[in-house]
């Protein structure tokens, strides 16, 4: 018995081993790296992943996290040295320099093997024909208005269009109080104010900045945008330091009820009570043009996540991929982030119980994310020479027609 | 002694030095050569860092970065903002240190003086950029208080209009960098013995001839050495600029530092970076070296 148990037991554990060696028995260890765990409440994601873990045996994955710029420059690297996680943290200015890396897989194939149902999606960014980013949350832009200072000028109705815009601009600014109608961050130092604060305008009322593929600076609609901007800063309605201000100052202002309108981040809805819990505001989309009567563009800022293109494990990464997009899944993740879902049938829970999340939901269902930035060469680059361009604009140096030309040819560069 | 015992015992004699030497070799040459090689090698090829395959560009980045008007632009802002800093940094720091070191001023208040007259050295560069956006703010203390006293009529926005904001940077860096000069003059003015003081009260000298023909040459070793550091430091000065203006407005305050900064990190274009980060290491190349052969002669 024993001397026949012997060789049996040997090849078992022979097969074993080599089952091993081949990695058919050994776990799968899936990479993701993103910035978004340590702007989630401490170890949500983590628990995310736990339940992926235990809804797929055999994968585990490894969370790589750090703040957004230094996730940024990880990934840049990562994509040019081959190194690249096996599932990416995304935002949507950095997809154009990655795919030309060839560093993202194309998730078109995956999607279609796997019977993915892609109306469940709210956006698909794809880049030469190729998926390869979905937005997981989205933090959308709509004006905040300070309602004690509008009914302290007598704006008794909230700007629906840029008219009406400047009019209350004009009647909550008095300038010898410090207080002003809008600001506008146009910090070099990070030029998404351009894309949050100025084109936001342009998209609000369902324009582009674009033309088959090209930026149309020079066509009407930025054109208009621009000359909008001007008007508002000619009649002082705009808080001064425009040209280093960043977006933080931006908040603050708003919270200590130095102006009355800003454009920003959904996400800042709750620092913005903690800051001061008195403040009175409401939300409401970005005015459009005279007689517009579409659906709003409403710029947004994302999570966005892909897969890396020299990943070993594509199967496994698309199924966390899958997982993440899920329905439930998304909507726990963006009622953990205070940001809108990915998954169109996804409602997070804050959107019930939070009167300003409601309101924005109810914005954000009857418009569109829109975000031009998304998937052009080097976004940041081209807001900084848009910046630029609208800084001489609004120092008196060039018309609005000029600061687009100059936005134009440096544009057409880099293309 | 066997010749071949001596000629083995000449070389090791000959060896042993690089042997102890080798652990800080190594350490320079991974940490200091090889980065510095390593850039300059980027600054010779297309798609630097980003393609596994980058191929050789030549001088292409080089004579890119010199044909770019705001690299020039940036190279003068260098110049005014690092000049005009050490020029102000050793003037305020030569006052105050002579104030310090002075017997005409009460003890107690002398060391209340020196804790803070120190005090912008122990700040962060974040803080100090912190603190000037606060000050200098269009709304700000420093706008309030020269509007009470009639000297400006309406608020200025100091960092955000092009003609004020490389003046504001440069104010701010000046009064970050005083107190090196400060402490390192205070040191030497306490080191120069007090019989070339007493020879000249006897001469019947005055007060700025004695700092003239007694002060200034015993502490210009000092002088021209913090100069030279100082220049070295704050040519190379980022985090100060970057938070206040960004490099703006309309590119009124950038410096090389800022241009490389966002050739890398905002064009990801890493090899006209590289080259933007050679010509800097170059300038303080020079710079270093004309430090080293003054502390030779010396």
């Amino acid at each position: 018995m024993t001397f026949r148990l012997k060789p049996a037991m040997l090849k078992i554990a022979a097969a074993a081993w080599l089952l091993g060696a081949t990695g058919a028995m050994a776990d799968t260890t899936l990479e993701f790296t993103q910035w978004w765990e340590p702007e989630l409440p401490a170890g949500s994601l983590r628990a995310i992943m736990d339940d992926f873990e235990a809804a797929n045996p055999g994968i585990k994955v490894t969370l790589v996290s750090g703040p957004y710029a230094t996730t940024r420059d990880q990934i840049s690297v990562g994509a040019a040295t081959g190194t690249l996680s096996d599932v990416v943290g995304l935002d949507g200015a950095w997809v154009n320099n990655l795919n030309a890396q060839s560093a993202l897989a194309d998730m078109n194939p995956m999607m279609d093997a796997s019977g993915f149902d892609k109306s469940q999606v709210a956006d698909i960014v794809k880049v030469d024909g190729k998926a390869v980013m979905f937005p997981v949350a989205s933090f959308v832009y709509p004006v905040f208005v300070n309602l004690d200072l509008a009914a302290q000028a007598g704006v008794t109705k909230l700007p629906s269009t840029r008219a009406e815009f400047l009019e209350a601009a004009k009647k909550m600014t008095i300038a010898d109080k410090n207080q002003y109608g809008w600001v506008l961050p146009l910090s070099l130092q990070t030029p998404s104010g351009v894309q949050n604060d100025m084109m936001s305008w342009v998209w609000a009322s369902g324009q582009s900045m674009m033309a088959n593929g090209k930026p149309d600076l020079e066509g009407k609609p930025v054109v208009d945008m621009l000359t909008f901007v001007k008007s508002l800063n000619d009649a002082g309605t705009i808080s001064p330091g425009i040209a280093t201000k960043t977006e933080q100052e931006k908040v603050e202002e708003f919270v200590n009820n130095r102006v009355g309108m800003m454009i920003d981040s959904l996400a800042h809805v709750n620092l913005i009570r903690k800051r001061n819990p008195k403040l009175n505001f409401d939300l409401i989309p970005v005015p459009v043009v005279e007689n517009y009567t579409g659906k709003r563009g409403l710029p947004y800022a994302s999570w966005g996540i892909g897969i890396s293109a020299a990943s070993k494990h594509q199967e496994e990464a698309w199924k966390l991929v899958q997982y993440v997009m899920s329905e439930k899944v998304n909507a726990k993740l963006v009622s953990l982030a205070n940001a809108f879902p990915g998954n169109v049938n996804a409602k997070p829970d804050f959107v019930t119980s939070d009167k300003a999340f409601g309101k924005a939901f109810e914005i954000f269902k009857t418009g569109y994310l829109a975000n031009e930035f998304t998937g052009l060469p080097v976004a940041e680059d081209l807001m900084t020479q848009f910046d630029v361009q609208a800084q001489k604009m609004l120092a008196g140096e060039q018309s609005p027609e000029q600061a687009a030309a100059a936005a134009q040819k440096g544009w057409m560069a880099k293309f | 002694m066997t010749r071949q015992k001596r000629s083995h015992h000449k070389l090791k004699r000959a060896v042993a030095p690089y042997l102890y030497l080798s652990p800080s070799l190594l350490i320079i040459g991974l940490l200091m050569l090889l980065p510095m090689v390593t850039v300059i090698g980027y600054s010779f090829q297309n798609s630097a860092v980003l393609r596994r395959d980058p191929s050789f560009a030549g001088l292409k980045h080089y004579q890119a970065i010199f044909d770019d008007p705001v690299f020039w632009a940036s190279l003068w802002h260098t110049l005014y903002f690092t000049c005009m800093s050490v020029i102000f940094h050793m003037t305020i720091g030569m006052a105050f240190a002579l104030m310090l070191n002075s017997d005409r001023i009460n003890p107690t208040l002398r060391n209340i003086l020196r804790v803070l007259y120190i005090l912008p050295w122990l700040f962060t560069a974040v803080i100090i950029a912190v603190i000037w956006r606060l000050l200098l703010e269009p709304n700000g203390v420093v706008n309030s208080i020269l509007m009470q006293i009639g000297i400006i009529g309406s608020k200025v926005e100091w960092f955000s209009s092009p003609e004020t904001a490389l003046h504001a940077v440069t104010f701010a860096n000046i009064w970050a960098g005083y107190p090196l000069f400060m402490v390192s003059l205070l040191a030497g003015l306490q080191g120069i013995p007090k019989d070339f003081y007493e020879a000249a009260d006897i001469d019947g000298a005055k007060a700025y001839q004695k700092l003239i023909f007694i002060t200034i040459p015993q502490l210009m070793p000092i002088i021209i050495s913090i100069s030279l550091l100082d220049f070295i430091w704050t040519m190379q000065v980022f985090p100060l600029i970057w938070i206040t203006t960004g490099g703006g407005p309309i590119y009124s305050t950038e410096v090389l530092s800022t241009y490389t900064y966002k050739l890398a990190f905002s064009s990801y274009n890493l090899s006209q970076a590289s080259a933007s980060a050679v010509v800097i290491l170059l300038i303080s190349l020079g710079l270093t070296l004309f430090y080293i052969r003054y502390q030779k002669a010396r």
